[in-house]
């Protein structure tokens, strides 16, 4: 009950925001892709700044359900940089709310031209703690015994992580196709984690409207992801760890919002057997621009 | 000395490979245009007699260019261009359908591949009708 208030209390402070952003006006690029894990080349348009709130939510088998938000800032630097800061919290039943730290990454697209496939480069550093339950990446042997910790004794592990990924994603047809390979190092003397990502969606329709229309078909981004840990430099498998399926829907909503929704589903006995994703985001266009000198 | 003349040469040549790889890739951004493969320069807008596309285009290009290309494609004068008809000279279609899907990362435009095919002859279409 307890959590279910601050579920509603969070999802009220995050639709006052949202409101705050319609009002201040812009418009939606809707290339976007509904994954909540996966990466695809998309990268931020120059001078844009998207705010996108995704939360999980899951229950451990072993305590209760938690809601877990990271608050996306993503800054498009240049065509082939994209700049992120994530701001992580998390709101465990029977338990207490706390904010479980930072990550700021980096994307950057060493090619300029398009490829078959198209390979981004990426590189994190993680300040976080061990209550972090966001679940935006499995790696090592991940498992949700590590989410039924409580978040007083949690809390206490630091996790100071440098990760890296390759990102390869191809659009063909109406598809966008991304695979993404991780490797995650937690600074104090841990081994190498390893992760993927893969990902497929497509819009409903390809073409557009000639009316305005909130329903329509090529609103739509419907699409799969699929996740999990690829164990460590002591042991580099893919069992004992955490592994997800998760169909994927994006709805490009009038004002320039944009929402997504993905159910997940644990595919083996350490991973958690649901998870719901739901994602909010708004992009304020050429807020870069206001720092340009004229003529610039 | 001869370790020093050495060096100096080295340098010198390591400057001189930059500059040339530069130069090279300054030729290729300034005339993006001859990249083009002929079998894209050669395509046709399969919508360009649908009066319906154009009317769609401009809802595309409202939503996804007119940020840096501004309303009705009229540029803001210094980096992002104009792309009204006029300005768009001897382009082809298929010039600009593969010119939107490869961006120009470089200089700031973005590759729109991720945009349905459908949508890029679209506003293909639209921008044709600015005159």
């Amino acid at each position: 009950m307890l959590l279910l208030n601050k579920i509603r209390l969070s999802f009220g402070f995050l639709c006052l925001i949202n409101l705050y952003l319609i009002q201040a006006g812009g418009r939606l690029h809707a290339q976007e892709k509904p994954y909540f894990v996966t990466y695809s080349q998309d990268l931020e348009e120059p001078g844009n700044l998207e705010i996108e709130t995704k939360t999980a939510l899951g229950q451990p088998d072993v305590s209760g359900r938690f809601g877990a938000t990271a608050m996306e800032f993503e800054y498009g630097l240049r065509a082939w940089w994209t700049s992120e800061l994530y701001l992580d919290g998390q709101a465990t039943g029977g338990d207490s709310t706390i904010f479980t730290g930072f990550r700021v990454e980096n994307r950057v697209r060493p090619l300029m031209t398009e490829h078959w496939i198209n390979p981004l480069l990426y590189v994190e550093y993680e300040n976080i703690s061990g209550a972090d339950k966001t679940i935006i990446e499995v790696v090592g042997h991940d498992s949700q015994s590590a989410l039924a910790i409580p978040n007083g004794i949690s809390r206490k592990e630091h996790q100071h992580e440098l990760e890296l990924k390759l990102i390869l994603s191809s659009n063909l047809k109406h598809w966008n196709i991304s695979e993404n390979f991780l490797a995650e190092k937690d600074m104090n003397h841990s081994p190498w984690e390893f992760g993927y990502a893969l990902g497929a969606a497509r819009p409903l329709r390809a073409s557009a409207s000639r009316n305005n229309c909130t329903f329509c078909a090529e609103k739509f981004i419907a699409g799969v992801e699929a996740y999990g840990g690829l164990g460590d430099t002591f042991a580099l498998t893919m069992r004992s760890t955490s592994h997800y399926i998760a169909p994927t829907i994006g709805w490009q909503l009038p004002k320039g919002l944009r929402a997504s929704f993905s159910p997940g589903f644990g595919l083996t006995a350490v991973t958690l057997n649901r998870i719901y994703r739901v994602g909010l985001a708004y992009e304020f266009e050429q807020v870069g621009g206001h720092f340009r000198r004229s003529g610039e | 000395m001869i370790a020093s003349q050495i060096n100096f040469r080295n340098l010198l040549l390591t400057l001189i490979v930059f500059a040339t790889v530069g130069i090279a890739l300054g030729a290729g951004i300034s005339n993006h245009w001859a990249a083009v493969p002929q079998k894209e320069h050669d395509r046709v807008n399969p919508l360009a007699s649908n009066p319906q596309a154009a009317l769609a285009g401009a809802r595309v290009y409202e939503d996804h260019c007119a940020a840096c290309h501004k309303s009705e494609a009229r540029g803001d004068g210094h980096k992002r261009p104009a792309l009204r008809n006029d300005q768009l000279g001897s382009r082809t279609d298929g010039d600009l359908q593969w010119f939107i899907r490869q961006g120009d990362l470089r200089h700031g435009m973005p590759s729109w591949s991720g945009l349905p095919e459908e949508q890029r002859w679209q506003v293909i279409a639209y921008l044709r009708t600015l005159k």
